[in-house]
């Protein structure tokens, strides 16, 4: 029988204990004596978050078909149990093994959001590695980042030896095999990195310096070892139909936020919006073939028991191929019990079609992602979306028996004005009033209409790389313009606004486009005691701003500096294939409210059609 | 039809709550391609129902679910089946027809179920044996029994149905399921209490080994609620 790396007592005693037990159906178990390379896989979040994530069961089935690796899933210690360990010395151990993470060769961390920084130092320091890549030595793991915000690795630079840049199915491969050889070599830590420093996508902070000019702005960023490229290609897997699925998920036993299968349609989007950095990074779009996933969607359901499966991609409206699947999977599934969840659909008739068919209407609501209020400001961020579209749409639902909508917005975004803003609320009133033009013997009641808005944050590698931020009061202010707007709309009773902690957009941004000095926040506000900083009842934005003060980080130089044309930025040497040329060009276009048609419409030449392939190429064969 | 699926709870999954082994049970019909039938209605889903809820921290021998079958199946195949898509931690013993009869679910008849005690941590008095048969043979044993909702004070001297030192723990065949039900643990705390030792001093491991519903011939026996059923062949 397996042992665990906990006893009992401490079990019974934390919250959720099967976070931490391992041994779900289809986890895997090798013999560690006949393996070479042992990976732990980490996401720096509570199990069922990080379980919940489609990357991480990509690599480890990946992995895990290698006969010389064995892959291991790590999470992040829930408060709870990271007192205990700290208290009783217990090393972080990796759920299949229960073995300690630092016996490990590599430490995996996926890095999918700002807030997760402080967490990634929680892991390092309990599995007694030290913080700082510059202190680690042979006996410590190669700890290597991916993940989206490794498009701007460099505030976490210090406490990484490796990002991995791109898509993980193109170099692991390498990786492991350059290992091996440098193990048998007997070579030293420093070697190996070398060895790591000339794969393509891969980056190794500690062969690089930053130095900076007196304004504090980035002066230069160049390679301090010969094998260090001065630029780092972005990865991606242009094959998409034939690389590695996974057909054997991981099953939690404890319900995790994603308690279904999951089949990815398509990598990529058409569509350009502005500030979106996934629309960007993950370019050129790629399609599965739609074949191969009925075949995925039958062997996943079978091998997990799952009762739900979903379909995950950027927009899913835009794959070609979407209504054969759906159809598909309705015809083959609906009647064995299967729940069939469509998100990240574009409404109109054949969305609300399927949708009656899937779900409870009475229950259900539809989603709309205008992001901005007014069709001036939807130019701007180039959300092809127009109120025409949202109305349309929403009649359609609501003749078709729906009374629920979520609308979500952004507030904070360039340009913005106070029409613009104000206009939150009326358009959210104005899909209020098509409910109620329904004659009110053919309506279903009230409807309730729930608008949601959340602080835009400018990424790294987005026409908006250049824009300024505000103050956290700021964004408050403009929320409670919102807020004041909603309550002088006719149909008040029947709107409800939401909107986002202007804290953490703060924080956010300092992160999304900070540079290496940003570390010292990072580690210092850890020190202080700043963990699961996404979670509301754990976020202590108090000593967040004491780390900013005991380092002398400047919030204002990262957030609200306008940015020069020229200016160096920090993720500047990475390539992601579209240009900065490109990116700036769309800057341009965005100051003057000219909308750039999507891919299929025309290409814009944003630079991707050098990974020769995707849409870049469609028909072109 | 109806069958009742008997099964071992073991190891690490005693860490694992019952709504959580609901659900893998429910996963685990499709993975084996258990014809379970379903409910009617928008949301259908699977006729399932368990015995007994197991605490967290406990293990057993003698857990059931009574399931619906929409086709016949053959026991010895579904259980081999069933086992080789579970994990470590949940071994199916037995696939059994069962009496078509609502009232006939192992949660309704479940009368009484047998749980092996035995020392954890701490340090019990060198004679505990002898001062646990005297415990035992007290009239009455009151204990405070929490609610949902209140505290009242029950004697649970007639739960206890039977009784037996065996090597180094205790055998407790107790009153199980809706009409009155005796957890293992309220046993204990009375012992101890009883003999003045402080409960945070020593704790007990509790395994649960089978259960019953009362016997036909109203002898006042009991019967597994496997024997109930009898092995399906197609």
């Amino acid at each position: 029988m397996r042992k665990l790396a906990l006893n009992d007592d401490i079990l019974l005693k934390i919250e959720k204990p099967a976070r931490y037990i391992g041994g779900e159906v289809n986890s895997v178990i090798k013999d560690k004596d006949k393996v070479d390379i042992r990976f732990a896989m980490c996401f720096p979040d509570v199990y069922e978050i990080g379980m919940s994530h489609l990357g991480i069961q990509i690599l480890y089935d990946m992995f895990n078909q290698r006969d010389d690796v064995w892959c291991e899933r790590v999470y992040s210690p829930w408060l709870d149990l990271d007192k205990v360990l700290r208290k009783e010395n217990i090393p972080l151990f990796a759920l299949e093994s229960q073995d300690p993470v630092r016996d490990f060769d590599f430490l995996g961390v996926t890095i999918q959001f700002e807030m997760c920084y402080t967490n990634i130092l929680q892991v390092l320091e309990l599995s007694h590695i030290p913080l700082h890549a510059s202190e680690r030595t042979e006996d410590d793991p190669i700890v290597i980042g991916g993940g989206p915000c490794t498009y701007n690795p460099e505030p976490l630079a210090e406490f990484f030896d490796i990002f991995y840049i791109g898509e993980g199915e193109t170099v692991y491969e390498e990786l492991f095999e350059s290992y091996k050889e440098w193990k048998a070599s007997g070579g030293n830590r420093r070697e190996f990195l070398e060895r790591a420093a000339q794969i393509e996508g891969l980056y190794v902070p500690l062969f690089y310096d930053a130095a900076y000019n007196e304004d504090g702005t980035l002066k230069s960023f160049t390679p301090n070892n010969p094998y260090a490229p001065a630029s780092v290609k972005k990865q991606v897997v242009m094959n998409v139909t034939d690389c590695p699925y996974p057909m054997k998920p991981v099953v939690p036993f404890i319900k995790a936020t994603q308690d279904r299968v999951v089949l990815e349609i398509q990598r990529g989007c058409i569509r350009g919006c502005r500030f979106c950095q996934a629309g960007m990074i993950y370019r050129p779009t790629r399609e599965r073939d739609v074949e191969k996933l009925k075949e995925y969607a039958r062997a996943m359901l079978k091998n997990t028991g799952h009762e739900e499966i979903s379909l995950s991609s950027l927009s899913s409206s835009d794959y070609s191929a979407l209504k054969e699947l759906v159809t598909f999977l309705i015809s083959e599934f609906k009647d064995k019990g299967i729940n069939i969840s469509l998100p990240s659909l574009r409404i109109d008739a054949f969305s609300l079609d399927v949708m009656s068919q899937v779900q409870d209407i009475r229950k259900s609501s539809l989603t709309f992602a205008p992001e901005a209020g007014s069709q001036r400001m939807r130019n701007v961020i180039n959300k092809g979306l127009t109120e025409e579209d949202i109305l349309t749409g929403a009649g359609q639902a609501f003749e078709g028996g729906w009374n629920k909508v979520k609308l979500y917005f952004m507030l904070g975004l360039p340009t913005e004005t106070e029409e613009d803003m104000r206009e939150i609320a009326r358009l959210s009133d104005r899909v209020a009033r098509r409910y109620y033009e329904i004659p009110k013997e053919e309506r279903n009641g009230k409807c309730q209409i729930t608008a949601s808005s959340s602080f835009f944050v400018p990424k790294p590698f987005t026409p908006f790389q250049w824009a300024s931020m505000f103050p956290a009061e700021e964004y408050t202010r403009r929320a409670s313009i919102v807020k004041e707007e909603f309550q002088a709309q006719l149909n008040r009773k029947s709107l409800k606004y939401n909107w986002h902690d202007a804290q953490t957009t703060v924080l956010e941004g300092v992160m999304a486009r900070g540079d290496r000095r940003v570390s010292a926040v990072i580690e210092e506000a850890y020190r202080l005691g700043c963990l699961f900083d996404s979670w509301t009842e754990s976020f202590k934005n108090d000593l967040w701003m004491q780390a900013f003060e005991n380092t002398g980080v400047d919030i204002d130089f990262y957030n609200l500096r306008q940015r020069d044309a020229e200016e160096l930025f920090p993720w500047d040497f990475i390539d992601i294939g579209v240009s900065r040329k490109f990116l700036y060009k769309e800057w341009e276009r965005a100051m003057q409210g000219e909308v750039t048609p999507n891919c299929r419409m025309q290409c814009s030449g944003c630079g991707a059609a050098v990974f020769k392939g995707g849409v870049c190429y469609e028909g072109k064969n | 039809m109806k069958v009742r699926i008997k099964f071992r709870k073991y190891g690490a999954l005693k860490f694992i709550g019952h709504l959580d082994v609901m659900r893998f049970f429910q996963k685990l019909m499709r993975r084996a391609d258990i014809p379970i039938a379903f409910t009617g209605g928008y949301s259908p889903h699977m006729i399932m129902s368990f015995a007994s809820p197991l605490g967290i921290g406990l293990t057993s021998d003698g857990e059931y679910l009574d399931i619906e079958l929409a086709r016949p199946v053959d026991s010895v195949d579904a259980v081999r089946r069933m086992n080789e898509e579970s994990v470590e931690g949940i071994e199916i013993l037995s696939l059994r027809q069962i009496s078509d009869e609502k009232k006939m679910t192992g949660m309704t008849i479940l009368s009484a179920a047998d749980y092996l005690v035995s020392l954890k941590s701490g340090k019990l008095p060198d004679h505990w044996q002898e001062l646990f048969a005297d415990f035992m043979s007290q009239k009455e044993i009151r204990v405070v029994k929490q609610t949902k909702r209140s505290e009242k004070e029950v004697d649970i001297r007639p739960l206890i149905h039977q009784w037996e030192i065996k090597d180094q723990g205790i055998l407790l065949k107790l009153a199980a399921g809706s009409r009155e039900n005796l957890k293992p643990d309220l046993v204990m705390d009375a012992f101890l209490s009883g003999q003045d030792i402080p409960g945070d001093t020593v704790s007990f491991f509790y395994h649960r080994l089978e259960m019953y519903a009362d016997s036909e011939e109203n002898t006042g026996g009991f019967v597994s609620l496997e024997a109930m059923g009898h092995d399906m062949t197609v």
